[in-house]
């Protein structure tokens, strides 16, 4: 067979290969070890030795160009391959992913933490201290003896006359007191219990105290930080009132009322210096040292935040509920 | 503390309206609860007089009146009304709505025909005007009541009723004498006080009194008053005062000890005289006797109680409330009068003790003026002789000096007032809050030394150190007229141990696995409890809630399974929720007999994953939430110290329960709940439960890091054949303890039984990583450890190899 012919044939080999198999058989057939030029190659040694340069520089000539033809042959049918593979693995993306969501904190823990954080700032530790409290840390050494018309109004849970569920972290307070030195700037989140049920109360509840002593510790201060606080707290520059009070474990004393959305004032916590009977007590000097103490509501705080209508709903538990605060 | 405010201003009446008044003393630390309209809405309503008043022809019930309305209403004319109350009657002084008039509630009065006869009007009742809530018949006016006027304004009904709610510091204000002084000092305003004058006695009755207890009441003035008339009508004025301040006319002897209690913030109290044997002694009460209150409940006084008594018997609580025998009746002809200084200290606490809270015992308890007896019994009986008649007798007066609280002095610092303070407040300024608050000021010193020497008056129980005066300073100085600012500090690190793993690391970890996080209540039902705990010994309150939620939980696990059956309940199917929080386990070594120990606790129920269109429904089951606990642990960077192994305890399935050890102490446990116990509860499908002592998962590892080895590792899989109650445990831990240095890592990736597997037998596949630090490894030393392992394997565990 003539040069031209087998060129001719391979051309048209490789144009009816329809797939990489097929056309890699073309190329076994011309180019493999007993394909047609490998023959040509062979019927080369039956020349004469001056013609055989010549001649071999045609086969290889010819050899090139099929294989040329082979290659731009393979890279376009690869090609289709994967636009096929491609298309059949083409996937709807707008289907849900796999896997779990995720849960989420509780909205008063959410709350907590980003009280935590804000006074964490200002070098405030987190204190925390137990929950069934004796007499002499949930009132007496807050300046609540027994019979005090102010042990009244908490509305206590007793197990008997020295043992009570705490009605205020600030049992927490005397206790870190007892134990440390001013300077001392701490808080105290934890539950609470009073014993009172109804739509705007729970018998337990979240209440973070504040408290720091050190020397010059004045009411602007407690003022100060309190501001800053709520404005930070609410994101927003909530208009704020002190309103005098009664705690008999600070004094001056102050309620602290934010205005709230529809024009009235809500009490979001109490406030004031705390009482040198309270510092005596623990063994603070109250003529070298003062401070001053808050306690606010988390579940009151976070309802503000949040939108949320109904106190129960924080201890009801209700998924739909939860899963709201990611 | 209720009060009307049209009564506050009779005594001072500052130019601002009701709501500033409201806040005004609101911001003086006196918090206005409520402001309420003393009536309803109502219009042309007039006074009348019954002319004529006789049987309506068709009705039995009914009265044809004609009223006369004064001569300014349409020249005189009577109006004709028909009436169905029983008490109209003729020449009495009536409330008439007139046509035209509108009631409360948008109620328009108009021309009408009542059986045929014409009504042009209608004779009002006080429910109808507002006044009341019900009423027994029409309202009677007084006889001297204007023909004409306006009820409106004849009964001053443009008038609120103001809700204080007094902290208890400030008993001095439990009256209107004062509020009105407080009012007065915030407007610098001077107070006009009622006229008290001394009643001359017309007969000498008198009852001996004797103070045997004198430091709990060292002044006790007693009057006689004959010949009253009980039966007598309280007047409208009193009753209306009365009505603004939230409290009902009873009789008119009540009324009027009632009457002097909201106006001098004194407690009265009149005795029947003919049920007093011989003289009045102040005592404390005897061992076990015995008495029976005006709410007829006989309580026996313990020696602790004060009583008023006679020669032989207690006759009221001291302070607190009145004896039923000797009270005023109906029948009484004579009364004896008492008015009392009864110290705070000998009243406090006690009422509560009996279950009773009174008015009296509300203002003794936080003290009453101890000047105020001889005025608050002239003012009582000037108004009892006006109302009910009588003659008065003398004020018989037993006092003891010495205990009558003293007027206290008091000095304030320049330097604690602006050290306390933070900011200036300048002398002349204070001088004057002092002042104005009625206090004795005595002025010393200049600037820096400058001291305010002050009397305080006895009626300020709340006031006896420096503190208390630097509060009524800011107090009326206006806190928001302090300025804020923030304080300065040591910049000073605070500690923060890394080897305390923050429990927020703990929760994150939960809620990023699924969990959405619960608070629970601490007390739990006792009836639930302890199905889930039974035998554990637990805190009860004697006086919870509700018995549902009577006693301290002993985990929370209670808690957390009742959250999911609401859930449940609520279409709910899918849950996964954890908490952390005290348990209360009684315990006599732990400080208050109660170990308070903080735990994390998650319960797991419903389906593994979401419905999901790729993923096959399966049961959430104990390998899921042991995942979860796992992943917990990991995060304490030192998994290797806990143990899981196989245990029963009474809520858990005893096939699928295990115990966490951490180093051999036992810090929680994991597990299904047991069927029977999730029958019990009404729980729905599989439950999974798990509960931590935070304080020992709460501690972490400080991760030490150690060198990555260059070289290759190399994988060999074994499958070991073992008895079925050989634990996965039981074979990696043998494993790791001959494997040697080589053996990094080891997974165990399949278990099977069944074709191939002997009955009770069960087939291990476990990967072992082989790799050093310092060289490629041999063929044969691989082969050591894998051979090592395998051996070890079979003597001691019996194992074989699986072909």
């Amino acid at each position: 067979m003539n040069l031209d012919d087998i060129i001719l044939q391979a051309e048209q080999a490789i144009a009816a290969a329809t797939d990489p198999a097929e056309l890699d058989q073309v190329r076994v057939n011309f180019l493999g070890k007993k394909g047609l030029f490998t023959e040509q190659m062979k019927g080369l040694s039956k020349l004469p030795k001056e013609e055989k340069p010549k001649a071999g520089q045609v086969i290889n000539i010819a050899k090139q160009k099929v294989q040329k033809l082979l290659t731009e042959r393979g890279e376009l049918l690869r090609a289709e391959v994967i636009k096929q593979q491609l298309a059949a693995e083409s996937i709807d993306v707008t289907l849900p992913g796999r896997g779990d969501e995720l849960g989420g904190l509780h909205p008063v823990t959410r709350t907590i933490e980003r009280i935590e954080s804000f006074f964490g700032d200002l070098g405030f530790s987190v204190k925390q201290g137990p929950e069934v409290e004796d007499d002499f840390h949930n009132f007496d050494a807050l300046n609540i003896p027994e019979h005090h018309p102010a042990r009244q109004d908490h509305d206590t849970f007793y197990f008997n006359p020295k043992l009570v569920l705490r009605t205020q972290t600030s049992g927490v307070q005397i206790r870190t007191m007892e134990k440390e030195q001013p300077p001392l700037r701490i808080i105290s989140p934890g539950k609470v219990y009073r014993n009172d049920y109804d739509q705007t109360h729970t018998p337990m509840f979240h209440q973070v105290e504040g408290l720091m002593v050190d020397k010059d510790v004045s009411f602007t201060h407690l003022k100060g930080v309190l501001h800053d606080f709520l404005h930070h707290f609410f994101e927003e520059e909530v208009e704020i009132r002190f309103r005098p009070s009664y705690f008999p474990f600070t004094e001056p004393s102050a309620e602290v009322d934010i205005m709230g959305k529809n024009g009235k004032w809500l009490e979001v916590l109490g406030c004031g210096m705390v009482h040198p009977n309270v510092l005596r007590s623990v063994g603070i000097d109250p003529e070298i040292y003062t401070g001053f103490a808050f306690g606010m509501g988390v579940e009151r705080l976070t309802m503000l935040r949040y939108g949320v209508n109904d106190l129960r709903s924080f201890f009801e538990n209700d998924l739909r509920f939860l899963k709201q605060f990611k | 503390m209720k009060f009307s405010e049209s009564w506050l201003r009779e005594w001072v009446n500052p130019a601002i309206s009701s709501d500033e008044l409201a806040h005004q003393i609101t911001m003086a630390g006196l918090e206005v609860d409520a402001v309420e309209p003393v009536a309803g809405e109502f219009s042309g309503v007039l006074i009348g007089e019954v002319v004529e008043c006789g049987p309506h022809p068709d009705a039995d019930k009914l009265q044809v009146t004609k009223i006369n309305l004064g001569p300014d209403f349409n020249d005189g004319e009577l109006v004709d009304i028909v009436c169905g109350a029983k008490n109209c009657r003729l020449g009495l002084k009536v409330a008439v709505a007139t046509v035209g008039a509108v009631l409360p509630g948008n109620f328009k009065i108009k021309k009408a025909k009542l059986r045929g006869v014409p009504s042009h009007g209608m004779l009002c009742s006080e429910s109808e005007i507002g006044l009341a809530e019900s009423a027994d018949g029409i309202m009677e006016l007084a006889n001297d009541a204007p023909l004409g006027l306006c009820v409106r304004e004849y009964l001053d009904l443009n008038d609120v009723t103001i809700d204080v709610d007094l902290t208890a510091n400030r008993g001095d204000c439990l009256g209107l004498k004062g509020l009105a002084r407080e009012v007065g000092v915030l407007n610098s305003l001077s107070v006009t006080e009622p006229t008290i004058t001394a009643v001359t006695p017309t007969i000498d009755d008198t009852v001996a009194i004797t103070l045997a207890a004198e430091q709990a009441c060292p002044r006790y003035l007693g009057r006689v008053i004959k010949n009253i008339d009980v039966n007598a009508q309280t007047p409208l004025w009193m009753i209306e005062k009365l009505r603004r301040c939230g409290t009902r006319s009873i009789d008119p002897v009540v009324d009027v000890t009632n009457y002097v209690l909201l106006e001098q913030g004194h407690p009265m109290h009149a005795f029947d005289l003919a049920a007093i044997d011989g003289a009045i002694n102040v005592r404390y009460a005897s061992e076990g006797e015995k008495l029976v209150l005006l709410d007829e409940n006989e309580v026996t006084l313990s020696t602790q109680t004060l009583v008023i008594a006679d020669d032989s018997k207690s006759l009221a609580m001291a302070g607190i409330f009145g004896g039923l025998a000797s009270g005023v009746t109906t029948e009484s002809k004579d009364i004896f009068l008492e008015s009392a200084f009864f110290a705070p200290l000998a009243i406090l606490g006690k009422a509560r003790q009996y279950g009773l809270h009174t008015d009296a015992s509300h203002r003794y308890e936080r003290g009453i003026d101890p000047q105020l007896q001889r005025d608050a019994m002239e003012r009582a009986t000037t108004l009892l002789l006006e109302i009910v008649g009588g003659e008065a007798g003398p004020i018989v007066e037993a006092v003891s000096k010495d205990n009558i609280p003293a007027e206290r002095t008091v000095a304030l610092r320049r330097a604690k007032l602006d050290g306390r303070i933070g900011h200036h407040i300048k002398d002349a300024t204070v001088t004057e809050i002092l002042t104005r608050l009625g206090f004795n000021v005595a002025e010393s010193g200049e600037n820096e030394d400058k001291v305010w020497t002050v009397v305080v008056p006895a009626y300020r129980f709340d006031i006896s150190i420096e503190v208390d005066l630097i509060e009524e300073v800011a107090r009326i100085f206006g806190y928001n007229n302090i300025p804020n600012i923030s304080p300065k500090a040591t910049l000073a690190m605070r500690e923060q141990k890394e080897a305390v793993l923050p429990v927020s690391k703990l929760r994150n970890a939960l809620a990023n696995r699924g969990y959405q996080e619960a608070i629970t209540y601490s007390f739990v039902d006792p009836k639930i409890q302890v199905q889930i705990h039974p035998g554990q010994a637990t805190m009860t309150l004697p006086h919870p809630i509700s018995s549902e939620m009577s006693e301290m939980r002993v985990s929370l696990w209670t808690g957390l399974l009742q959250s999911v059956i609401y859930n449940q309940n609520r279409q709910q199917g899918r849950v996964r929720l954890f908490e952390t929080g005290l348990r209360f386990i009684p315990d006599e070594s732990a400080e208050n007999g109660v170990r308070q120990e903080n735990m994390i606790a998650g319960v797991l129920s419903g389906q593994r994953s979401e419905e999901h269109w790729d993923i096959e429904k399966a049961a959430t089951d104990f390998y899921d939430i042991k995942a979860d606990v796992e992943a917990l642990l990991s995060l304490t960077s030192n998994v290797n110290a806990y143990q899981f192994s196989k245990a029963e305890i009474d809520a858990l399935h005893p096939g699928q329960t295990a115990a966490i050890h951490k180093n051999g102490v036992l810090v929680g446990h994991i597990g299904a709940l047991h069927p029977e116990l999730e029958r019990k509860l009404g729980l729905n499908g599989r439950t999974l439960v798990f509960e931590l002592l935070l304080s020992e998962v709460c501690v972490r590892n400080i991760p030490l890091s150690l060198d990555i080895s260059r070289f290759p590792a190399n994988r060999r899989d074994i499958a070991v054949v073992v008895e079925d109650q050989v634990s996965a445990n039981n074979v990696l831990q043998l494993i790791e303890k001959v494997g040697g240095n080589y053996l990094v890592d080891l997974n165990l990736f399949d278990v099977y039984r069944g074709n191939g597997i002997e009955s009770g037998f069960k087939s291990l596949a476990i990967a072992l990583t082989l790799q050093d630090i310092d060289k490629t490894l041999e063929e044969k030393d691989i082969t050591d450890v894998v051979d090592r392992v395998v051996d070890t394997l079979k003597t001691e565990l019996n194992a074989s190899l699986r072909d």
